[in-house]
């Protein structure tokens, strides 16, 4: 959990929890957001020191991902309520040449900092460090990269979105049977890492076998090609993981469309609420998992601001403040990730809360 | 080609023929000049950060291995053949060196390997188009799906990191003293080179032969399928260069590096007055389209323009240049076949 990651008491970190909990719940904007209680001890100080015409530049995977569209608009609204402003920029094809441009262009406009969503965990280092040697501070986000100094926003942690998916599944199939997992690009760094806990939990199920993992390289098209060879090499598959937002809409339409499979076949994952409402209500998917990438994108904002202004830093412990999200504590490095912070714990949704997001 | 063109003797011929082609050729890359001043007002015009040395740095740097690409495509183009592997065999280069570093070999050693490697994946192209008389356009698409797939053999999904750091500044620190990217001062080097081998010596002028009149070329004792076969090797062994360049700008080796690259190189070739069906073209029109390419890159980025309208903007310059070259070939020739008939 968060507050054990943080080193403070639990017990003050819960008490404060519920204090936040509660204050959202009566802040009539943010009671939905499943990543409030994110934020962990500290005051809700209001936003100090932030200077203002910050320019930021976002650069996601790509500019078409609706998911990084969410989070790239959550990045605006944090520069908007602090005066600054948001240029979103990069390639249309999710790999690291594509990305450098915008490096390049935040580097030549002078940015402030850059929120970055790397496609490849280390070629991108030269070019982040033209950008640090040009005095732009870095924030990841989405998909973590290997340079130094850096702040990583975790969007959940990554061992919790691993074994929380198989538990999903396990749920739904009685922990017994042959199952596979659809993810990304086979380079994605995130989905990676979840596969890796994903692998960890199921020595908890023995009768349950992951047979294949297949990538459909966020792209429906591929994802689709891959599905299908996935159904007819393995005719008894009992579930399948996506944990990636293009694979689980895709192998959700499939599936809806093929209701017969649905008789053996569950299928769950990381999805957007917009996207699988309608799968959701019409019984294909029971339950999926995910964060807010509003919130997500929100919170890499205002890291970025506070970062350009000198109100946040990068060493453990150290806090800064992140508006409606209230307060973060930056967490110690650990293994190949470096200064961090978390958003949340992952949200569950089915038929009984989807329809309250609407991103 | 009409037939009266075909008995004439070539020694007849080649005045003839030559002449309007070369006038047609200045033009073009008149056009090309004016094209570059234009994309640079425009930058400047557009966004305030455009005019700085920075931009020539990173212009040089993005395009820098694309343009060493170029050059040999040029002359393969030339001769009416394609090589569409270009950017696969960048690929499997930076996964070869990353293989054989991670495995204990020198870095310096390694790269020998690679370019060896990169001349073998030519002479393959070279032979299945020379030898058995395939298609250098279904060779090519073969080949790029086949060395992209043996880069994904050798290296999976892993990538490897780790080269000197005095190799990887490259991508980094500009040629001391100037602006310039290494891997553009290369190019600017490999096109002086290129230029005065295509347009000021026997070998040059059998390549424009070979495309103009394969057959002709033949018979007047031009070696075709030899000049062809080391055209591709060169290639694939320029690219192999091209690849290792790539691996140490990004510091990275992976098998998917420079994905798709090839479609920007054969857009700089035909931009560059390069005609398609071969007999056509100049180095200096693809220095130019090396230059205008990449300044409208890096000035739409800078006005932060959807990469999506980057994209028609790119194949819109790739239409055009395929487009006005063949109008104005076409009149011509529909000219001469009216004045011929009257």
């Amino acid at each position: 959990m968060v507050h054990l990651r943080t080193g403070r008491g639990a017990g003050a970190a819960a008490g404060l929890t519920a204090v936040l909990l509660l204050a959202a719940a009566c802040s009539s904007s943010s009671t939905s957001t499943p990543a409030a209680s994110g934020g962990s001890g500290g005051t809700s100080a209001s936003p100090t020191g932030v200077k203002k015409g910050l320019v930021v530049y976002f650069i996601p995977k790509d500019t078409q991902n609706p998911y990084e569209v969410i989070a790239d608009k959550g990045g605006t609204d944090a520069l908007t309520e602090l005066g600054g402003k948001v240029v979103v920029s990069s390639g249309t094809a999710d790999t690291a040449a594509a990305q450098i441009p915008s490096i390049q262009a935040a580097i030549q406009a002078h940015a402030d900092a850059i929120v970055i969503a790397a496609n490849d965990p280390a070629a991108l280092c030269p070019s982040l460090a033209q950008a640090e040697a040009a005095g732009i501070k870095v924030v990841a986000f989405d998909s973590d990269n290997t340079c130094p100094n850096h702040l990583f926003i975790n969007q959940a942690n990554t061992e919790q979105i691993g074994t929380s998916e198989v538990d999903l599944l396990a749920k739904e199939i009685n922990s017994t049977g042959q199952i596979a997992i659809l993810s990304a690009a086979a380079t994605a760094t995130n989905q990676n890492a979840w596969i890796g806990y994903m692998k960890q939990q199921l020595a908890k199920y023995p009768n349950m076998k992951l047979v294949s993992t297949v990538y459909g390289n966020d792209d429906p098209a591929t994802s689709l090609t891959v599905l299908q060879g996935l159904l007819s090499a393995y005719p008894n598959l009992a579930g399948i993981i996506s944990p990636t937002t293009v694979g689980i809409s895709t192998a959700a339409q499939y599936l809806d469309t093929h209701k017969d499979l649905l008789k053996h076949l569950h299928l769950t994952g990381l999805g957007l609420p917009s996207q699988m409402k309608a799968y959701v209500h019409s019984g294909t998917v029971k339950e999926f998992e995910l964060w807010n990438p509003s919130d997500l994108g929100y919170l890499a904002g205002y890291a970025a601001a506070d970062l350009a202004s000198g109100t946040a830093k990068l060493d453990t412990g150290s806090t800064f403040d992140a508006g409606k999200l209230k307060t973060y504590t930056v967490l110690a490095p650990a293994g190949t990730t470096g200064p961090s912070v978390i958003l949340g714990p992952p949200f569950v949704f089915n038929a009984s809360n989807v329809d309250q997001f609407n991103f | 080609m009409s037939s009266d063109q075909m008995t004439a003797p070539v020694a007849t011929r080649a005045p003839v023929q030559v002449q309007p082609v070369w006038r047609s050729v200045v033009r073009w890359e008149t056009a090309l000049v004016f094209l570059v001043i234009a994309t640079i007002i425009f930058g400047a015009q557009e966004n305030e950060h455009f005019l700085n040395t920075t931009t020539l740095f990173f212009v040089g740097l993005n395009m820098g291995e694309i343009a060493i690409m170029a050059l040999p495509l040029t002359l393969i183009v030339v001769t009416g053949e394609i090589d569409l592997s270009v950017a696969s065999m960048l690929g499997l280069s930076s996964t070869l060196l990353g293989y054989l570093y991670q495995h204990g070999w020198s870095i310096w050693l390694a790269m020998v390997a690679v370019l060896v490697v990169g001349a073998a994946g030519g002479a393959l192209n070279g032979f299945l188009v020379t030898r058995l008389g395939l298609p250098s356009i279904a060779v090519t698409i073969g080949t790029l799906t086949l060395f992209r797939g043996v880069a994904e053999i050798i290296l999976g999904t892993d990538s490897v990191g780790g080269y000197p750091q005095s190799l990887t500044n490259v991508g980094v620190i500009p040629i001391p003293g100037t602006q310039l990217a290494y891997s553009f001062g290369i190019f600017l080097v490999l096109a002086m080179v290129y230029g005065v081998v295509l347009h000021a010596t026997p070998v040059g002028r059998s390549v424009f032969a070979i495309g103009l009149q394969s057959e002709a070329a033949y018979f007047s004792g031009i070696r075709v399928n030899r000049i062809k076969f080391l055209l591709f090797v060169l290639s694939g062994l320029v690219c192999a260069f091209a690849g290792i360049l790539w691996t140490l700008r990004f510091a990275t080796s992976r098998y998917d590096a420079g994905t798709g690259l090839e479609l920007t190189v054969v857009t700089i070739v035909l931009l560059g007055g390069v005609s398609i069906f071969g007999g056509r073209g100049s180095i200096l029109g693809v220095v130019l389209a090396v230059v205008i390419v990449g300044c409208l890159q890096e000035v739409l980025t800078l006005m932060t323009v959807d990469a999506q309208v980057q994209n028609i903007i790119t194949g819109g310059l790739l239409l055009v240049s395929v487009i006005l070259p063949n109008t104005a070939e076409g009149l011509r020739r529909f000219r001469a076949r009216v004045r011929r008939r009257a």
